[in-house]
């Protein structure tokens, strides 16, 4: 039940990245990628910039939901109007035992259900309201990293809201 | 890295002003930084129209003392509007209603949207005209046409200089919106006031895009909706 955020400008450059885990059912908020796993998310989420590009000429939306799956991982998409795209990535992990019956309802073990792509897209809601915020900033150059503290409080809040 | 939780929005500007010495990063005295402020815009919150004159007329001279010839002085308006027109797509297409929030798919559906919600939002009604260039060289250029355009009213251009046009300023804008959307295009401000139909409209602009081939490649490779 841990997320990877990544925020992918124009020049399929990466601006913002975040971690972070499940705060619903017990969560703490903290993300846990097996320590090799953890570079893996961004070639992952990288490779998945291909299919964003097919997907998003096919339907006029900005939120494509997931589209693309490596092994554990999912990935889901929200496309901005400046062609600027918010990717996330979720790994469900598997609870031994006895857990395995009341976790697999919850939104961060299936990643598919419509419950689940409710919340992420309320998540990318949330995040596009800041995301916009941030490029009206008149020293926000396209393109440019974003460091704002308050910018990843926000995006931290949002997904201890939703997800 | 910052550990501790932030709380969101207007809570947490107390442990924010604190971490301040911490972070070098100021914050304004009163804590709001540029995330508190709101994004839809209240009826009342319109610019006057003389500060807008002000502010473009020392545009216009500040680039002037800096080019050698019209078209640099055009291109320079032109880079100041770029940028512009690439937060308005952004903004704009976050105001509205959540069902008609969808990124225009091709050159008809980006141009209506320059032609209708982005001039309303930049002159309060809509532009004149949207043409499709009738000349078979040049199937990738559109017309949107503007009678009066709100830029050039306090602007006087002497007579040695009348192909300038400063609403290239606001065709920088629409080349913003376009690169934005995925359509790169050069976009040019053409005055056609003076002529048989200009008797009405004396100050007629004409903004001429033109996008380029790989748009023009796209739009035939996508399926028709």
């Amino acid at each position: 039940m841990s997320y990877y955020f990544a925020i992918i400008g124009t020049q399929d450059n990466p601006l913002f990245e975040h971690e972070f885990g499940t705060s619903k059912q017990g969560g703490d908020g903290i993300a846990r990628f097996p320590e090799q796993a953890r570079h893996m998310n961004q070639f992952i989420v990288h490779s998945s910039l291909d299919i964003v590009e097919e997907v998003q000429w096919g339907g006029g939306q900005m939120y494509l939901k997931c589209i693309d799956r490596f092994y554990n991982n999912y990935v889901s998409c929200f496309v901005t109007g400046g062609n600027v795209k918010f990717l996330l990535l979720h790994a469900p992990s598997q609870p031994a035992g006895a857990n395995q019956n009341r976790a697999s309802t919850s939104i961060a073990a299936n990643p598919t259900s419509p419950q689940a792509e409710e919340a992420i897209k309320q998540f990318f809601t949330e995040v596009y309201e800041n995301w916009v915020k941030t490029i009206m900033n008149p020293f926000y150059q396209v393109n440019m990293e974003v460091k704002s503290p308050v910018f990843r409080g926000r995006v931290a809040a949002a997904g201890k809201k939703y997800l | 890295m910052a550990s501790q939780p932030i709380k969101p929005s207007l809570a947490g500007n107390a442990s924010q002003s604190q971490r301040t010495s911490q972070l070098g990063l100021r914050y304004p005295s009163n804590g709001k930084t540029i995330y508190h402020r709101p994004l839809n815009r209240s009826r009342t919150q319109e610019l006057s129209q003389a500060s807008f004159a002000y502010l473009f007329g020392e545009m216009v001279s500040y680039a002037q003392k800096r080019v050698t010839g019209i078209q640099d002085l055009e291109k320079r308006l032109n880079v100041q509007g770029h940028p512009i027109g690439l937060k308005l797509f952004d903004l704009l297409l976050y105001r509205e209603p959540p069902r008609t929030q969808t990124r225009p798919l091709n050159i008809i559906a980006l141009l209506q949207f320059i032609t209708t919600i982005l001039w309303r939002h930049l002159f309060s009604r809509p532009a004149d005209a949207l043409e499709k260039s009738s000349n078979p060289d040049t199937p990738d250029e559109y017309m949107i046409s503007d009678n009066d355009p709100l830029v050039n009213q306090y602007i006087s251009v002497p007579k040695e200089m009348n192909q300038l046009n400063c609403a290239a300023f606001v065709a920088g804008i629409v080349e913003g919106v376009c690169d934005g959307a995925g359509f790169p295009a050069r976009v040019t401000a053409h005055s056609v006031g003076k002529g048989e139909e200009g008797e009405l409209w004396p100050g007629k602009t004409v903004f001429l895009v033109k996008f380029q081939q790989e748009v023009v490649e796209r739009e035939a490779y996508l399926p028709k909706n």
